[in-house]
């Protein structure tokens, strides 16, 4: 009854095509156990941020002075810090600042990114060349100093970081936005759509988008454990997240003080880092295989 | 022929740099904040001599004119003044430069001893448990944050074992006169060999956190690269003449295979001359990385800006060198 109607309604179909579409992805992914366990993994640091504050034993930002640097115990299963904060609460918590920060970076660079280089390869022109100039300079640009010096004038928060890391970020999709556009400008299909006399903008919209959009979620995929350990090294730096909110690139920057009497400190945000970011790139190299099956050196 | 295509190449690149230069200018200018009133701080100071002060940064100019000025320094070849330690950028990074080079070097041996045989043997034995081993590794390597890594050596070799140091470039009790600012090469021409001994020491660490995920980076295209160019007709065709299996990796395949590592390494070490800020800043290592971080905090964006500047040209140069260095991999390519 339902599938009836949408095919009816033409933009239900398509929404539902791209459903069964995503769907057909995310089954992919899972038919080998390791994208099983990259999903799994990211899932569960998913609700972990979502219900820290139900699932940490303490509140986030309590100290007890009386258990400065206790090693990990069962009051303390990761140990707590110079302060006496629970090390598993703060862990907990520190997910939260990784994954928004990752995932929000992300939809802005792909967002910005994509259509900027979609449009250029689209139109060519003047515009193409002179934004593919500017990418040219950007990348020539360090991309380190440039966050550090914006972090160290604008001083640290949450949304002068996503600025600071998006600034540059976006330069990675408009390169390939720009780059596959062009490759596909040339093929039957979008030619097909110029000879029916279709407008410019919907062939960009509906032919070239959806056909690029496979490598643009690989891309943002990798991109997204790449800014998470941006993130963590700028908060290390004392230069990212505000240190009254968890995060683990400034946990493990407090233990380095401490590092060779209290070795957890540092250690274990690290550990929670890592796992997270390898899952993540695990996820993107699956989908790459899934999405685009002709180029499976890596697997 | 070669040289003049080599010549030609450069003078593409010089809009580029200079591009870079003003964006490097016009970036640390439009940041928010008076970097005088910034860099004074709370500090007492009278109005008149912020007005010095600014008279003496060029700040009272009109920005065209800042730029005009910045540019007359760079002809000259000069960066312009630090202004917190009074010496001149070229000088400040001149003494920093010589321990980013010797630590980029160090981490390419480290980087190659590594990727290299562990890419080709992985491409190789394809599929095998020893392949899949090396792929788990190297992503692995890929993911790895670099700040926690170097932590994680310091205290496993500093701490638990005690066998390597973690800070600076030679042990505070050693002195060495400085020539040439390289550490390994000074102390031979001191003929101190336990000094030499020293300074290695010093370098394993963080050439040893660098090199690691240069490696896992450079052996997943030196894999794919080889494994690709072992499925080439030429290879076959070597194969099928008969000459020995060890001959047509290395002579037939590696050869061709190597020109994506190439332009990976070349990125790399581009990247690592500009200074990695985040090791440098662990290991103590006196090099450009650390000048830049402590000079972006102590707002001497003369210095920022200088550092830009470096890590712009080597950019520009390094890409240069890469595709010089095609031509000498396979002839059939043309600047």
């Amino acid at each position: 009854m339902r599938t009836e109607r949408a095919l009816q309604d033409g933009i239900a179909y398509r929404a539902a095509g791209t459903l069964a579409r995503s769907w057909k992805v995310v089954r992919g992914v899972l038919r080998r156990p390791v994208g099983w366990l990259a999903l799994t993994t990211v899932a569960v640091y998913i609700v972990i941020a979502a219900l820290a504050p139900l699932l940490a034993p303490y509140a986030s930002g309590t100290t007890d002075l009386a258990a400065r640097l206790a090693p990990p115990s069962a009051h303390h299963w990761f140990g707590t810090d110079a302060l006496g904060r629970d090390i598993f609460t703060r862990t907990l918590y520190g997910a939260r600042v990784s994954l928004l920060v990752g995932f929000l970076t992300v939809t802005i660079t792909s967002l910005f990114g994509t259509l900027l280089g979609a449009f250029a390869g689209f139109v060519r022109g003047p515009f193409d060349n002179i934004t593919a100039r500017l990418t040219e300079l950007l990348q020539a640009f360090p991309y380190l100093i440039f966050a550090i010096a914006m972090m160290a004038f604008l001083g640290p928060g949450f949304w002068n970081l996503i600025w600071a890391l998006a600034l540059k970020g976006w330069v990675e999709f408009y390169r390939l936005a720009r780059g596959e556009t062009l490759a596909q400008s040339a093929t039957e299909y979008v030619e097909a759509a110029r000879a029916l006399g279709q407008r410019r903008g919907r062939t960009l919209f509906r032919e070239l988008l959806p056909n690029i959009a496979p490598s643009i979620l690989v891309l943002a995929t990798l991109r997204v454990g790449y800014f998470m350990v941006l993130e963590a090294s700028l908060s290390f730096l004392g230069v990212g997240i505000p240190p009254s909110i968890p995060a683990w690139g400034s946990m493990v920057a407090e233990g380095r003080d401490v590092l060779f009497i209290a070795w957890w400190v540092s250690t274990i945000p690290g550990i929670a880092l890592l796992v997270l970011v390898l899952a993540i790139n695990l996820l993107g190299e699956r989908l790459q295989e899934v999405l685009d099956p002709h180029r499976k050196v890596s697997s | 022929m070669r040289l003049l295509k080599i010549l030609q190449r450069l003078l593409a690149a010089l809009p580029v740099a200079l591009g870079v230069a003003v964006l490097a200018f016009l970036f640390l200018r439009f940041l928010p904040g008076d970097p005088v009133e910034i860099m004074l701080g709370d500090t007492q100071v009278s109005k008149q001599q912020i007005a010095e002060l600014r008279h003496q940064l060029n700040l009272d100019q009109p920005i065209g004119a800042q730029l005009i000025h910045f540019f007359g320094q760079l002809a000259h070849g000069q960066l312009g003044t630090s202004i917190v330690k009074d010496e001149s950028v070229t000088k400040l990074i001149g003494n920093a430069l010589p321990a980013t080079i010797e630590l980029t070097f160090a981490t390419v041996v480290v980087a190659l001893l590594i990727a290299l045989p562990v890419g080709i043997l992985s491409a190789i034995h394809q599929g095998s448990w020893l392949d899949r081993a090396v792929l788990s590794g190297a992503l692995l390597g890929i993911s790895m944050p670099s700040f926690w890594f170097g932590l994680l050596l310091i205290l496993f070799f500093a701490v638990e074992v005690h066998l390597l140091p973690t800070s600076g470039r030679i042990s505070s009790t050693l002195l060495v006169d400085r020539r040439t600012g390289f550490m390994l090469v000074d102390t031979l021409l001191a003929g101190d060999p336990r000094a030499f001994v020293d300074a290695v020491k010093h370098l394993v660490l963080p050439a040893l956190t660098l090199g690691v995920v240069f490696a896992a980076v450079l052996a997943r295209v030196v894999r794919s690269s080889m494994i690709e160019a072992l499925h080439r007709q030429y290879v076959t065709t070597a194969r099928a003449k008969g000459v020995r299996e060890a001959g047509v990796i290395v002579k037939h395949a590696l050869r061709n295979a190597l020109i994506p590592a190439v332009t990976v390494a070349g990125l790399q070490i581009g990247e690592l001359l500009g200074g990695n800020m985040i090791v440098e800043t662990i290991f103590a290592w006196p090099g450009v990385g650390r000048l830049v971080v402590n000079s972006i905090f102590a707002r001497d964006y003369v210095v920022v800006q200088g550092a830009v500047m470096l890590y712009a040209i080597t950019y520009v140069a390094v890409n240069l060198l890469v595709d010089v260095i095609y031509t000498f991999l396979n002839p059939r390519i043309v600047l």
